[in-house]
């Protein structure tokens, strides 16, 4: 019963987040005055602030922030251990510097470490954290300009999103969520940790941290690379029941306040009312699966229990539990409270169809909601072939340059979880999982889902910091992030060169529940065509045994 | 002299990356150690720290040996390091069907057999479980076909065990023992967990058999707080009532009524324990 007043609590405070702080996203986005310190970025950066970006240009500035963000960050992790702050950790190696950098970048936050023996606090703070920061940016930057291509002529400029996404969104919920979650008692100190004599006379190491400023953003930017390895289980991270409230909301609060934006700049609220029903739809549904599996699944173990326990805090309890990885792989973040490779069969199978959903409901900040526009141009198309007229979303013609680049969208992550999976049997890298029989090949399926989605979480007990895996898991994640969100700026510069046309009587309205409906079910089907037979020999035949 | 355009944006990107480190990765986060150095925030700041440990990080109330220290109570099993170390956080990860033990480690079931036993026997309770057998492993066995997954059973093996199986015959065949390092799902062994005859509710609670996700775990539930009270009561010569009290004071509960589960903190209920006089 706790339970789901838990998940009623939460929706409750997201529904009434909705119109005030996605009025307040609008605005600060589309604002068109700049504050000072803003306008002393620009100059700092050397960019014109009012210069309006082709897609091209909005694409290459991404592309050339993201690559010199891996370059960065791939060398200050070579030399962390040299610089200060490093409290005598080792060098990074080379695969999984790779691995980590592009981890973070890619919003993804796989970790191939373990952040309390593996890493300095100023790697941490400046290094990662950082991208937390940008990542987060540039993903709500993107949706941004996608949306500029159903409502104006022009997509923007990608330095101006960036700066005032950071300054006026991310920056200031993090200074109050970290100073919230210091008083609950996450740790915020440059510390290397204590020796304390335990009651008993053991020595016990208690860790330090910058953790709380980095708690927030990794929450809030949908990220979820935690400071330690065990993430929002570990009580310095997530230390009480209402943290993990907090935490959950912050995760959820802008993929699902986005399509406030989308409906304001479009000009027609109704429009964003639609997309975030159908994340409403898809969320609801699968939050409450993940809980009725996780309370009532079967699974050997979880029988002889008498409750699925393993890998769960005692403070969170497993409704709560459950909750959080069903919102940590809706969205792109990864971040857990729990260890969903103990979880039960199928409730482990959720977060793998969560994230296997594409991360649309409603998904990483930015992604999510760009993700879900795309399907819900395939539905506009769909539907449009079924009745026999020219497919329009929002006066802008769905013809078939705009079906080639939405398909080709729709196909690269479903491309790069089959091929690594496949190619991790082929090649007897699975043989790093922990698991045997249909629970290993789902930690397999698990690690290349969750990294071409750029989600990060993972079924935990796959060894992957060996230079297959680091190398495979990078490239899935690059390719995961960058290709999708290149041909996301070309379908936006292609809707953003029509003229709109008026809406007329055959033209498809978008804002009814038919159409909420209809999206719903194309993304269900498209996942399911796609997905389901890998799901047959991993969670499902697990599950069925 | 201008630049080409592709080389002016790296450079605009690098300066921007620089810009926002400046401000993101230590302005930022600096900025909050200072605040957390306030009184008020900084024994918070710094990790809740009493004499004996962290009020946040869980412990061990084992001796050297890791045998339990009966004056204590004892915590959840952890799969941090060697046990409740915070330099070396982890969860199992072993999976809801892991129920064959290998030469290396001992399957998941087993793990939970083998506590809920050692669970039952300190305090003096039932620890049996059902899918478990007596000697507190997983009672599980390869059963062999004629015809691979059909026909009739030709041989059985309890894989778990090498002595005496936990059952003598199934389907009518007599039950082996396993020999060490045979693989017998690869024999073609169909994995055969026996629920046995176990009460559906175990005595012993849930999280008392599993490892937390952290592997630091503070709390335990009230129910496992409760198991524990009659010997705590009897080790240090207090009232049963009396223990009771101290568990309650330390006991957080739900906040605001519905969030998370109600949690007892091991340590501090240990230090008030040692209080007592």
């Amino acid at each position: 019963m706790a339970g789901w007043l838990f998940v009623i609590s939460l929706v409750v405070a997201l529904v009434a987040a909705y119109r005030p702080f996605g009025d307040y996203l609008y605005r600060a986005i589309t604002s068109t005055r700049n504050l000072r310190g803003e306008k002393l970025i620009y100059r700092l950066v050397g960019v014109d602030a009012n210069a309006e970006q082709t897609w091209g240009v909005y694409a290459r500035s991404v592309l050339a922030f993201s690559a010199v963000s891996i370059l960065f960050l791939y060398l200050f992790l070579r030399v962390q251990n040299k610089l200060w702050l490093a409290l005598g950790v080792p060098q990074m190696n080379t695969h999984v510097s790779w691995n980590t950098a592009v981890s973070f970048v890619t919003n993804t936050n796989w970790q191939a470490y373990a952040g309390e023996s593996a890493l300095g606090h100023l790697v941490q703070m400046a290094g990662l954290a950082v991208q937390n920061f940008v990542s987060a940016g540039v993903g709500i930057a993107v949706a941004v300009a996608f949306i500029r291509g159903f409502a104006s002529k022009g997509l923007g400029n990608f330095w101006v999103d960036l700066t005032r996404i950071t300054l006026r969104v991310l920056l200031p919920i993090c200074v109050v969520a970290t100073l919230v979650f210091m008083v609950a008692g996450a740790v915020q100190n440059l510390s290397g940790g204590t020796d304390v004599t335990t009651l008993t006379g053991a020595t016990q190491h208690i860790t330090g941290g910058p953790v709380a400023s980095q708690e927030a953003i990794k929450e809030l930017g949908t990220n979820g690379g935690g400071f330690y390895n065990v993430n929002s289980a570990h009580p310095f991270e997530n230390p009480t029941t209402w943290t993990n409230w907090l935490q959950i909301f912050l995760i959820l609060l802008i993929p699902f306040s986005l399509p406030r934006v989308f409906g304001r700049m479009v000009g027609q609220n109704r429009q964003g009312y639609a997309i975030v029903a159908v994340m409403a739809v898809l969320a609801i549904a699968s939050v409450a699966l993940t809980i009725g599996f996780e309370l009532h699944g079967g699974g050997t173990v979880p029988q002889a229990v008498g409750s699925a326990m393993e890998g769960k805090e005692v403070r969170f309890g497993i409704p709560d539990s459950a909750t959080f990885a069903a919102a940590t792989t809706l969205t792109s973040t990864g971040a857990v409270n729990s260890f969903h490779d103990s979880y039960t069969p199928f409730g482990g199978m959720m977060p793998i169809v969560n994230m296997m959903l594409g991360e649309v409901a409603p998904g990483g900040v930015g992604s999510g909601l760009y993700g879900l526009l795309i399907l819900a141009t395939i539905t506009v198309f769909v539907a449009g072939l079924m009745v026999g007229r020219t497919p329009e979303y929002l006066g802008k013609k769905i013809g078939a340059r705009e079906m080639k680049l939405a398909s080709l969208y729709f196909l690269v992550t479903p491309a790069l979880v089959l091929i690594g999976a496949a190619a991790a049997f082929a090649t007897g890298n699975n043989s790093t999982a922990l698991n045997t029989g249909p629970h290993g090949l789902s930690e397999v399926l698990y690690a290349f889902t969750s990294a071409a989605n750029n989600n990060g979480s993972a079924f935990g007990g796959i060894t992957v910091n060996t230079p297959w895996w680091d190398t495979a898991l990078g490239l899935a994640m690059l390719l995961g992030r960058f290709l999708p969100l290149v041909l996301v700026l070309a379908l936006a510069g292609s809707l953003a060169r029509q003229k709109p046309n008026p809406e007329s009587e055959g033209t498809l309205p978008t804002h009814q529940p038919l159409f909420v409906g209809m999206v719903v079910g194309v993304t269900v089907v498209l996942v399911a065509l796609t997905f389901l037979p890998a799901l047959a020999l991993g969670p499902i035949a697990e599950g069925l045994s | 002299m201008r630049l080409p355009s592709w080389l002016s944006q790296h450079l605009a990107a690098l300066r921007a990356l620089l810009v926002l480190t400046v401000l993101l990765g230590l302005a930022y986060p600096l900025a909050f150690v200072a605040l957390g150095r306030l009184p008020g925030l900084s024994g918070k700041a710094d990790g809740s720290l009493v004499a004996n440990g962290s009020t946040l990080i869980g412990q061990a109330f084992t001796d050297a040996d890791g045998n339990p220290v009966t004056r204590y109570f004892q915590s959840r099993p952890s799969a941090a390091g060697d046990g409740y170390d915070p330099t070396s956080t982890s969860a199992s990860n072993l999976g809801p069907n892991s129920v064959v033990d290998t030469a290396d480690s001992p399957s998941l079931l087993t793990q939970v057999c083998a506590r809920s036993l050692a669970v039952g026997k300190l305090e003096g309770v039932d620890g049996r479980r059902p899918f478990c057998t007596t000697d507190g492993v997983g009672a599980v066995l390869a059963v062999f076909h004629r015809d691979g997954f059909t026909g009739p059973v030709t041989r059985v093996v309890s894989v778990n065990q090498t002595g005496t199986p936990f059952i003598a015959t199934y389907d009518g065949v007599t039950v082996g023992p396993a020999r060490n390092g045979e693989d017998y799902q690869a024999l073609g062994g169909v994995i055969t967990p026996v629920r046995g005859d176990a009460p559906v509710d175990p005595v012993v609670p849930a999280d008392a058999v599993t490892a937390s996700a952290s592997g630091l775990d503070p709390d335990i539930s009230p129910a496992y707080a409760a198991l524990q009270v009659p010997r705590i009561a009897r080790e240090r010569g207090l009232s049963e009532d009396a223990v009771r009290a101290l568990v309650k004071e330390n006991t957080d509960d739900r906040a605001l009524g519905f969030l998370g589960e109600p949690g007892v903190n091991v340590l501090t209920l240990n230090i008030a324990l040692d209080r007592q006089k």
